[in-house]
């Protein structure tokens, strides 16, 4: 539209803001070692911290995965000084949150507290106290190893998950990033507390740790909040083996999994990327192209809005210390999942070998860009980048490089990175639905 | 919004002793939009949300799922904007948009740096009043949305849970019907029902539109009168609201799924909040916390820490809505515990209350962590903006959040006995779903408030 002069003052109004600017980060290490990040943010009373190990499932024991789930999990159930109601109820009384996650590459636990230092204080103590001096109580791992077991018994009933875990097993046959898809009932009913008090020992070391700070603190409070998170932790365990590679398979496989459900899950994937991939910025913007870019992206375009196949068609790409996965998800009706199959197919065939449109790659690059700012609006948004940039030992200039790179990107680089990294022949399978792919059987479907 | 609490924790700043007071403008246009925009200038992004007042609960049977279906046709283009052009042009500002539909409104929204923020103002001005419902894209998005009721709800154990709790608790309020529509009448749907739909309710009088971010709110008011102030108010019809006749007695029902875990659901219809100065809303929001509100909360401690009969435990109320309110419990049994067991114990929770009320300390911990949490829920400007529309979609102010704080602050112990009191056997519905492994179909967790596009 043809702005008038009245439009252009008022757009001039709006437009009058404070220049766009990663935030300051400031970062040291802490006296044992750990990683600090910290980004002051005085507008709000609050104070998050993010406290994480190289804990993540990945340490498992190969007989024992979910170790190191129970071991996060548990570090809330009671110290050597406190039990575990009254764990809670002191969090309660402070109105403190402590939630943690354990991923591939870390165990992370997160806290959120009022600024004021009655409360903050206390609460980063109470932290320290849980990661320092866990209790692990006998009584409570036994309830919890048998809440997980049925949790487990009944994730194993969604055809997503089943989907997921399967194509995790396909494409990380016997590297430590597909120890998580062999959790098992079995696997859970054998872990006992010599085992979580062996991982703590191990991996919750204060030199791996990394702690991300953000919120209304100088940075002389930053810097003794760190150090009492950390202060009961003994140093000078030895560090644990370094990551295997991953290696790739050299053909893709199909599985197909019957299941009751009216529709059929597919995933398809292989190991791709890592937090230091020479190739990153053009696996991601990409990938937006492919998948990643919601109603932009191909895949919904094909199967959502020429097709009325999927409510949701997408491609993700996890970056982790090894290759961690790109992966394609859909969902459809089981009659339709072979056309829908095809069409998921040749899409990224067409992309891989032509890469993306210049009209695609300018789009994708204004959405990445323009929308940089939005990744860390908020406290808690802006905590988990810190969080990411001390555990990959990322620059501090991360936030300000990403957008920079992403511009910079041209349709060949894109084009020929996806050439070099995804091989449609190597990309595994899995359908969870139907009886077959040539006959699609519909035990038990009710939607017709 | 599943509880009261991250509804009325943010935004209202002078209250709370807090550093910097929020700067909230609001302006009514003389076709009757309502602008309301804060500044928030913590990052030069901002929020826009276009709250209109219609949901599932104006529906009527046969018709479900209409709001839905309209709410996903919004984006396949207009007079001026061509189908998906909507969102590639938001998505080339660097911004995000979706939408999403529950019982008592449809919510358009975008988020962006704030300087991009008249692109999505003309874009939503544009769609008020210009949508094109083509029959082809129409016949497509059907089956897009038949999907997603498949994904969302026949496939989820608990999906269908929910569905039946508000169709059997419920048997005349709107509040019964799912969001997304019964499968039937999402099939039968005709492209004429929405253009209808569409006429009858999208108008700038049924209409708030929201901004938060780093903005000037004089600039984006001014902004919003150039863009909607042309729009002509339309007379809507008439909402007869039809209130739920009163339950005589227990009602049990029961629904089968593929399923490894059983479920259990206590349901309640309990007096929603239709004036700021009513008691019983306040009493029966703090008596949830209370049982579930917190680390410490009765239910997960009593059933399944302690006793270990329940893998866990949970209640729900949202005093906020144009339909009835069900105040609920809901609980999944521990192995070899049978599902009597379970119902007594969460009746047991629920009459402890009733019988001897709740002690001093207890009451404190729950106004804490309600003070605590209108603190922390500043710092996402998205919650911000969702519970100043969810407010005035409602008929009352963005400035109730005040009140309400104060008079959630002031429930006593007597009120919560009172308010555990309601909950009677003769006024409950009891929703079993029964596990029958993988016989029937699969399973995943999921609570269906609200479904988007």
């Amino acid at each position: 539209m043809k702005p008038t002069p009245r439009w252009t003052a008022l757009v001039f109004a709006l437009l009058a803001l404070p220049a766009l600017a990663a935030p300051q980060i400031q970062d040291w290490r802490a006296a044992s070692g750990a990683r600090v990040l910290f980004v002051a943010a005085h507008e709000n009373p609050i104070v998050d911290v993010q406290l994480s190990f190289d804990a993540g499932n990945r340490r498992d024991p190969a007989d024992k995965p979910g170790v190191a789930e129970l071991t996060l999990g548990l570090l809330d159930a009671g110290t050597a000084t406190l039990g575990e109601e009254a764990v809670r109820e002191k969090l309660t009384d402070l109105a403190a949150s402590v939630s943690g996650s354990v991923d591939a590459d870390s165990a992370t636990l997160t806290l959120r507290v009022l600024a004021r230092p009655e409360v903050r204080e206390p609460a980063v103590a109470l932290l320290a106290e849980l990661v320092a001096r866990p209790a692990f109580p006998d009584a409570v791992l036994r309830r919890e190893r048998e809440r997980s077991v049925d949790s487990l018994r009944q994730r194993e009933t969604d055809p997503g998950f089943l989907a997921g875990r399967e194509l995790s097993r396909l494409m990380y046959p016997a590297h430590p990033y597909g120890l998580g898809a062999r959790l098992s009932a079995d696997s859970l009913r054998r872990i006992g507390r010599a085992d979580l008090l062996a991982f703590w020992r191990t991996y919750y070391r204060p030199e791996s740790a990394v702690v991300a700070i953000v919120g209304d603190l100088t940075r002389a409070e930053a810097e003794r909040l760190a150090e009492r998170l950390l202060a009961g932790l003994p140093t000078g365990r030895p560090a644990p083996a370094a990551l295997p590679g991953v290696s790739m398979q050299a053909a893709g496989r199909l599985r197909v999994i019957a299941h009751p459900a009216s529709q059929a899950h597919v995933v398809m994937g292989l190991p791709m990327i890592t937090r230091h991939d020479p190739d990153y910025y053009a696996l991601m913007a990409g990938n937006y192209v492919l998948g990643g870019g919601g109603f932009d992206a191909r895949l919904m375009r094909e199967l959502r809005d020429r097709r009325g196949l999927t409510y949701g068609a997408s491609s993700s790409l996890a970056p982790l210390e090894g290759a961690g996965p790109f992966e394609l998800a859909f969902s459809t009706r089981k009659d339709k999942v072979g056309e829908a199959l095809a069409v998921a197919r040749a899409t990224v065939a067409d992309f891989v070998a032509n890469g993306p449109s210049e009209a695609e790659l300018a789009q994708a690059k204004a959405n990445i860009v323009g929308g940089f700012p939005l990744r860390f609006d908020s406290n808690r948004k802006l905590l988990g980048y810190l969080g990411v940039i001390g555990r990959y030992e990322l620059p501090l200039t991360f936030l300000g490089d990403y957008p920079a790179r992403i511009a910079a990107l041209t349709v060949a680089d894109v084009r020929d990175a996806w050439r070099r990294r995804l091989d449609p022949a190597r990309l595994d399978t899995v359908v969870v639905g139907p009886t077959s792919l040539d006959a699609p059987g519909e035990p038990g479907g009710m939607t017709r | 919004m599943k509880n009261w609490h991250k509804l009325v924790a943010a935004g209202v700043f002078a209250a709370s002793g807090a550093t910097a007071a929020a700067e909230t403008v609001e302006a009514t246009l003389p076709n009757g939009l309502k602008v309301v925009v804060r500044r928030d200038a913590r990052a030069p992004v901002a929020v826009s949300q276009l709250w209109y007042r219609v949901g599932s609960v104006d529906e009527v049977n046969g018709r479900t799922g209409l709001s839905h279906l309209l709410e996903h046709m919004m984006f396949k283009g207009t007079r001026k904007v061509p189908a998906g052009e909507f969102s590639r042009r938001i998505a080339a500002a660097g911004g995000q948009d979706n939408a999403f539909t529950s019982r008592d409104a449809t919510v358009y929204f975008q988020q962006l740096a704030a300087d991009k923020l008249p692109l999505a103002i003309e874009l939503e001005a544009d769609r008020m009043v210009n949508l094109v419902v083509d029959d082809e894209a129409f016949r497509r998005e059907i089956e897009v949305v038949r999907e997603e009721r498949r994904w969302r709800t026949d496939d989820q154990p608990t999906g269908r849970l929910h569905e039946a709790l508000y169709a059997s608790a419920l048997v005349a309020n709107p509040a019964r019907h799912p969001v997304i529509g019964w499968m039937d009448d999402i099939r039968n749907m005709k492209a004429d029902d929405l253009r209808a739909w569409y006429r009858d309710w999208y108008a700038p009088n049924n209409a708030t539109l929201v901004v938060v971010g780093d903005v000037d709110p004089q600039a984006v008011i001014a902004l919003a009168r150039r863009q909607f102030g042309a729009l002509k108010p339309r007379p809507l019809p008439e909402r007869r609201e039809q209130r739920e006749p009163e339950q005589q007695g227990m009602r049990r029902v029961t629904v089968k799924a593929p399923s490894e875990l059983s479920y259990l659901t206590l349901a309640w219809p309990v007096p929603r909040l239709e004036s700021l100065t009513d008691v019983d809303p306040y009493a029966l929001s703090v008596l949830s916390e209370l049982l579930d509100g917190h680390d410490a909360a009765r239910l997960p401690r009593r059933l399944v820490r302690e006793k270990k009969i329940a893998l866990s435990a949970s209640s729900g109320y949202d005093p906020l809505g144009r339909g009835a309110a069900l105040f609920t419990l809901t609980a999944v049994p521990a192995a070899g515990v049978g599902l009597d067991a379970l119902e007594a114990a969460l009746k047991a929770e629920v009459a402890r209350i009733a019988k001897d009320g709740v002690g001093a300390a207890e009451l404190a911990r729950v106004r804490r962590q309600l003070e605590a949490s209108r603190v922390f829920e500043r710092d996402s400007m998205f919650g911000q903006a969702m519970q100043i529309g969810a407010l005035e979609s409602l008929g009352f102010s963005w400035r109730a959040e005040d009140e309400m704080n104060r008079r959630l602050q002031a429930v006593d112990a007597a009120a919560v006995q009172r308010a555990a009191r309601l909950l009677v056997d003769d006024k409950l519905t009891v929703v079993t779903l029964l596990a029958q492994g993988m016989k029937g179909r699969p399973a995943a967790s999921a609570k269906l408030e609200e479904v988007s596009r």
